[in-house]
Parts: C-alpha cells; sequence; structure tokens
C-alpha cells in the first residue's frame, strides 16, 4: 500500500497561501481538491471561506437547540418547584405563577443557549484535542500555513513544488501510513 | 511619558491605530505588559489589597456582632448595601453590553479595548454579588435563594424580583465569563506559544488546543457573534430586574414604570465612565500608548457623553412625573431629596451625573489625560450617589409615618462599600497580569483592514492616473506586515 503524506507550508501572507489553494483548484496537484486542504492563520481572514468554500458549521443549530431547552426547562422547573410546595401559603394567587415564570424563563433561554454555543463550539472546531504535529507558533505570529491532507508519493513532489513556486518558507511533513 | 510627549502624542495621534505596525510587535507588547508592568500597577494592587482588608474585617465584626453596627433599621433595611450594589451591577453593563453591540455593528475601535471593558463586566459582577449576601446577615444560608430539593420545604418566592435577580445575574455572569474567554481562545494560543513554566501550563490548559485553522476560526466567528446576540437582551433584562426590586414595590419614588430604561441607561453610563477610568489607568500601567489611543479615547469620550444624556432626559422625565402625577407621597419623597437632609448628595448627584458630562463637549478635555480621568471618576460619584438617592430617600418617607427616620450609614456600611472597591480592583488587577487585557489577533485584523484599505484607496488613485505601479505591483504585503 502506498505511503499517505500529510503536508504543511508556511507562508508569508495570505496572498501566497490564496494562490496555493487556486493552482490546487486547477488541479495543478492532479488527484487533490480544496478539499483536501486546511488554512491556518492568526486572523480570521474574511477571504478565506471565499477560497475554500462555504464549509457548514451547526453552532446555530445549538444555539437554537439550547435556547428552546433552557425556555421549557425553565418553566417546567419553576412550576414544579412551585407545584412541589402547595404548603405554602399563596394568598388566593395561582401557585403556578406564569408573568414570573416567564421572566426567569427568559433568563434560562438566554443561559442555555449560550452553553449550548459554547458546546456546540468545542464539538464543532474540534477543540480539546491532542494537538496534531502541524503546527508551528509562526502561525499564532503573523505566517499562514497551508495542511494539504493525504497526498501519496507522486503528489508530495508536486504538493512541495506548488508551495515553492509561491514562495513557501517552510515546508513539513508527515507520514500517516 | 511626561507631560510635554504626552501633549505631542494628543495633538498628533490622530488615527485610532497606527496600521503600519508590525504583528509581531504586537505580540510582543502585550506580552511584556503581562510581566513587566509600571509601579504604579504595584501601588494600585496594594491599595485594593488594603481596602479588601477592611472590608474583610467589617464583614467579622457584623459577622460577630450581628447587623446593628451596621446602622440598618426596620425602615432602612436595605441602605448603602442595595445602592452600591446596584451600582455595580450598573457597571458591570458597558463592559459586555457595549462589546456586543460595537461587535454586531462592525465598529473596528473596539477591538484595543474591549477585553478589559468584558473582564470589567465580570468582576463588577462578582462585586455585586457579595452585597446581598453580605446583606442577608446570616451569610452562611445564601444558598437559600436557589430553588433546590429541600424536606425543609423552603422554596424562594417566584414572585420576588429578589428570586429574579439571583436568575438574572447567575445568567448574566456566566454568559458574560463564557463571552470574555471565547474571545481571548486564540490570544490564550499566543500566550501558550510564547510563555514557559506555570504560564504555558495555564494557557495550553485554557487555549483548548487552539491552532487556528480555517475550522475553527469559522466556529469561533459564528460563536461569538451568536453569544453577542444572546448577551444583548439579557444585559437588558438583567439591569431592569434589578429596577423591579424598587419599581414592584409600593413605595413612593420607586413604583415608577420609567424605571426599567432608567436604570439600563444609568447602567451604560456608569459603566462608559469606569471604562475611561480604566483606559487611561491601564495605558499607563502596562504602557499601551500605541493600542489605546487618544482617538479611541476620544470615540468613548463622546458615546459617555450621548448615554449621559439619554441618563439626564430620563432622569428628567422621572421627576416631572411625580411632579405631574400628584401622587402626594411621591412628591414629598422628590422635594425632601431636593431640600432635606440628604439635599446636598441629590444635588452632587445632579452636578455629577447632568452637568458634568457636558464638559466631555470640550475637545481639550476629552485629550487631556488627567483631566477626564478625573472626569471620569466624578461621573461615577455622581452615579453611586444615585443609587443611594433612590434607595435612602424612599426608605426615610414611607407611607408609614412610624417609619420615618433619617439614617445615616455606620462605619461597616462604608467599610464594605470602600472594600468592594478593593475587592475588584484586586480582581482586576490580577486579570491583567494573567490574561492579555488587549486582544491581540484582533488588533492585528484592524490593522490588516485598516492597511488593505487604504491600499485598496490608493490603487484606485493610481488607475486614474494610468502607468503608475501600484502598492501592490510595487511589493506590498497584506499579511504579518513584519
Amino acid at each position: 500500500m502506498a505511503q499517505q503524506h500529510r503536508i504543511f507550508g508556511l507562508f508569508a501572507d495570505f496572498e501566497q497561501a490564496f494562490e496555493v489553494v487556486a493552482g490546487i483548484r486547477k488541479y495543478e496537484v492532479p488527484g487533490v481538491t480544496v478539499d483536501d486542504v486546511r488554512i491556518k492563520s492568526p486572523i480570521e481572514h474574511p477571504e478565506i471561506e471565499d477560497v475554500l468554500g462555504e464549509r457548514p458549521t451547526n453552532i446555530t443549530k445549538w444555539a437554537f437547540g439550547g435556547g428552546l431547552f433552557g425556555l421549557v426547562f425553565g418553566f417546567l422547573f419553576l412550576a414544579g418547584a412551585q407545584a412541589n410546595f402547595t404548603v405554602q401559603p399563596q394568598g388566593g394567587k395561582p401557585v403556578i405563577t406564569i408573568p414570573s415564570n416567564l421572566v426567569l424563563a427568559y433568563e434560562m433561554l438566554i443561559l442555555f443557549g449560550v452553553l449550548a454555543t459554547f458546546a456546540g463550539f468545542i464539538i464543532g472546531a474540534r477543540l480539546m484535542r491532542k494537538r496534531g504535529a502541524f503546527y508551528d507558533k509562526a502561525v499564532s505570529l503573523d505566517q499562514i500555513g497551508i495542511v494539504i491532507e493525504m497526498v501519496d508519493d507522486t503528489q508530495r513532489q508536486q504538493v512541495r513544488d506548488l508551495f515553492a513556486k509561491h514562495k513557501v518558507i517552510d515546508v513539513f511533513e508527515e507520514t500517516v501510513q | 511619558m511626561s507631560d510635554a510627549a504626552m501633549k505631542h502624542l494628543s495633538d498628533t495621534q490622530t488615527k485610532d491605530i497606527d496600521e503600519n505596525i508590525a504583528w509581531a510587535k504586537i505580540n510582543q507588547d502585550v506580552l511584556r505588559s503581562m510581566e513587566n508592568p509600571r509601579r504604579g500597577y504595584w501601588i494600585a494592587m496594594a491599595v485594593s489589597v488594603a481596602l479588601f482588608s477592611v472590608m474583610v474585617y467589617a464583614e467579622v465584626y457584623q459577622y460577630i456582632y450581628g447587623m446593628g453596627p451596621s446602622l440598618l433599621n426596620n425602615s432602612h433595611m436595605w441602605d448603602l448595601y442595595i445602592s452600591t450594589f446596584v451600582f455595580w451591577i450598573g457597571m458591570s453593563h458597558s463592559g459586555t453590553l457595549l462589546s456586543a453591540i460595537l461587535h454586531l455593528v462592525h465598529a473596528d475601535w473596539r477591538k484595543p479595548i474591549y477585553r478589559f471593558a468584558e473582564a470589567m463586566t465580570t468582576f463588577s459582577l462578582m462585586t455585586a454579588g457579595i452585597f446581598p449576601v453580605i446583606h442577608l446577615g446570616r451569610v452562611w444560608n445564601f444558598y437559600w435563594v436557589m430553588p433546590y430539593m429541600t424536606d425543609r420545604g423552603i422554596w424562594p418566592n417566584f414572585r420576588s424580583p429578589l428570586i429574579w435577580d439571583a436568575f438574572a445575574i447567575t445568567a448574566y455572569l456566566t454568559s458574560s465569563v463564557l463571552f470574555l474567554y471565547i474571545g481571548m481562545i486564540p490570544d490564550l494560543a499566543i500566550c501558550r506559544d510564547n510563555t514557559k513554566g506555570w504560564r504555558k501550563k495555564l494557557y495550553t490548559w485554557l487555549s483548548l488546543g487552539w491552532q487556528g485553522d480555517d475550522r475553527q476560526w469559522r466556529n469561533f466567528r459564528i460563536t461569538y457573534l451568536m453569544i453577542a446576540c444572546f448577551l444583548i437582551p439579557l444585559a437588558v433584562s438583567v439591569h431592569s430586574i434589578v429596577s423591579m426590586d424598587f419599581a414592584m414595590a409600593i413605595m413612593p419614588g420607586w413604583h415608577v414604570t420609567t424605571f426599567p430604561p432608567y436604570f439600563v441607561a444609568g447602567a451604560l453610563y456608569s459603566g462608559c465612565a469606569a471604562i475611561i477610568t480604566l483606559f487611561i489607568l491601564l495605558r499607563y500601567f502596562l504602557k499601551f500608548e500605541e493600542y489605546m489611543t487618544f482617538p479611541i479615547l476620544d470615540k468613548v469620550a463622546k458615546l459617555t457623553f450621548v448615554i449621559a444624556m439619554v441618563w439626564t432626559y430620563l432622569n428628567l422625565i422621572e421627576f416631572a412625573s411625580v411632579w405631574y402625577g400628584h401622587d402626594i407621597p411621591s412628591k414629598e419623597v422628590l422635594l425632601a431629596k431636593a431640600f432635606g437632609p440628604y439635599a446636598p448628595f441629590f444635588w452632587g448627584m445632579i452636578a455629577f451625573g447632568m452637568f458634568l458630562p457636558f464638559t466631555l463637549l470640550s475637545k481639550w478635555v476629552r485629550r487631556n489625560m488627567k483631566v477626564l480621568f478625573v472626569v471620569s471618576i466624578l461621573l461615577n460619584v455622581g452615579m453611586w450617589l444615585e443609587r443611594w438617592m433612590i434607595v435612602t430617600p424612599t426608605l426615610s418617607l414611607g407611607y408609614h409615618p412610624w417609619g420615618w427616620n433619617i439614617m445615616w450609614p455606620g462605619w461597616v456600611e462604608w467599610a464594605m462599600v470602600g472594600g468592594s472597591f478593593g475587592w475588584f480592583g484586586m480582581l482586576f488587577l490580577i486579570f491583567i497580569k494573567v490574561f492579555p487585557c488587549v486582544s491581540m489577533y484582533e488588533v492585528k485584523e484592524m490593522v490588516f483592514h485598516r492597511k488593505r484599505t487604504i491600499y485598496e484607496d490608493v490603487d484606485e488613485m493610481m488607475v486614474l492616473h494610468e502607468g503608475a505601479p501600484t502598492p501592490a505591483e510595487a511589493g506590498s504585503t497584506n499579511a504579518g506586515g513584519s
């Protein structure tokens, strides 16, 4: 079985990194598509999404789910607590008080919405996982990294050539299998 | 920095940030600030610890001797404790709320200053949270406000706005901490990559394995946006609920429908003034002259003025509705505020809260750090007096004549108030020593976008003068800047 490689190149600016991606789009490395490319950068460049194509996230679903859960759970939790304590003299007022519970359920909507959004972020961004070998602290400083996943021996040299054509500063490689 | 150098900088600094600043320098300056603050930092820390120690002593004293030494009585059951609670809740508003609003409207000048403003929110809430607990007297029973299952059958009264407070503040504190933390993750990764020892361990743990790849940035952007959207109504609801502690009580001067917006405006106002104070202090302590610039300070001062005018308007509306409402007890409370024993403090509030903000119209004031620092503190003195003047005069002159009395706070209450500033200062100063209080990656974004805008403008001009080389052709870069 042919060995697979992962290649990581560091570039001085976004223009060069984007040109590498454009090269991949033009099939300069046959068999490698833009789906195999990841860009690492010190800032969030607005054009990264344009260059790589739209990639979905589920954060809004997490936020909606969390908010809905907070609203329903908040109301039911309070109603449950109130119903559980009917011993308290209510003075003719209803045991489950809808207006005040709505205020509190609203707060719970937001609290659980935020918590679920955070959970969605951790999962969606694949945080809290062991850091891969392909990271260089230059990325958190001022350089742009491009990772090409799973290339074989032939493609490996073509990727290196493509990187070199666009003034790569440094290249790292990892053999996957 | 000497006065002459400061004056020179004030006159010459016209941009929010110098777009030619190198990204490596941004990292270097911010990381240095965490290691090597000016001596003023340590003096501020010593003052904060001293104030906090006085608070601890007062609390122990109150714990041993009961609520008597605080001089609270039947009609004045809250007094400075609740006034200061409202003050700190208010203080918490500008940080997160303004940061979220400015983020949504893409006001990029927020980027160098939002981090410490959000930290201010968190620590203000943690300070505010102390007061209801202190006020309980039986501090050890504070958890009774939470609705948990118990065989004793003790359930909180969910119809009480004080319980709403507990829910709202818990939600706000949790959400604000997460908003602050999420916004800090890329910076924590920078710290992780550039530190050693305990700092490296801490930042490695907190940065959650951030590597800055496109998936992480994409999720980060949407998460930050979503939480900002959640936080805006939450912040408004929190101070509305705090206002209901008063507005839903049937007391003269409190039972007013304008209280929620009035409280929210007051909160934003005092928070903005606090941002100015902390801006000036941090700029000095951490040598952030290049990031916390005069033009940004100028914008915050103008914003403070605008919010001050909203608060002034709502204050006048409140007076007018009491005056023309012909509710005699409420009118008597208003007159007692203006001409009774608390009159100096009432007029102090009017002077500092309503009239002093007009000095912010002067460019000289906005560009003079020392004067602006004093003004910002006095604005907050005015706002603290406002809270006191909401609480105490009404409690002095309630509906029941047996409860009429003038009450002056005892040393225990004053110690708690002073100590709360020490507690806040201590937490804040520790934060800026451990975490980056200027957002490195966002300042880089700000520099990047501003530089790009300039090049695009120049490119357009070059097209008009055909034949001249554009900056892009001349070999300009758009990243790094180093």
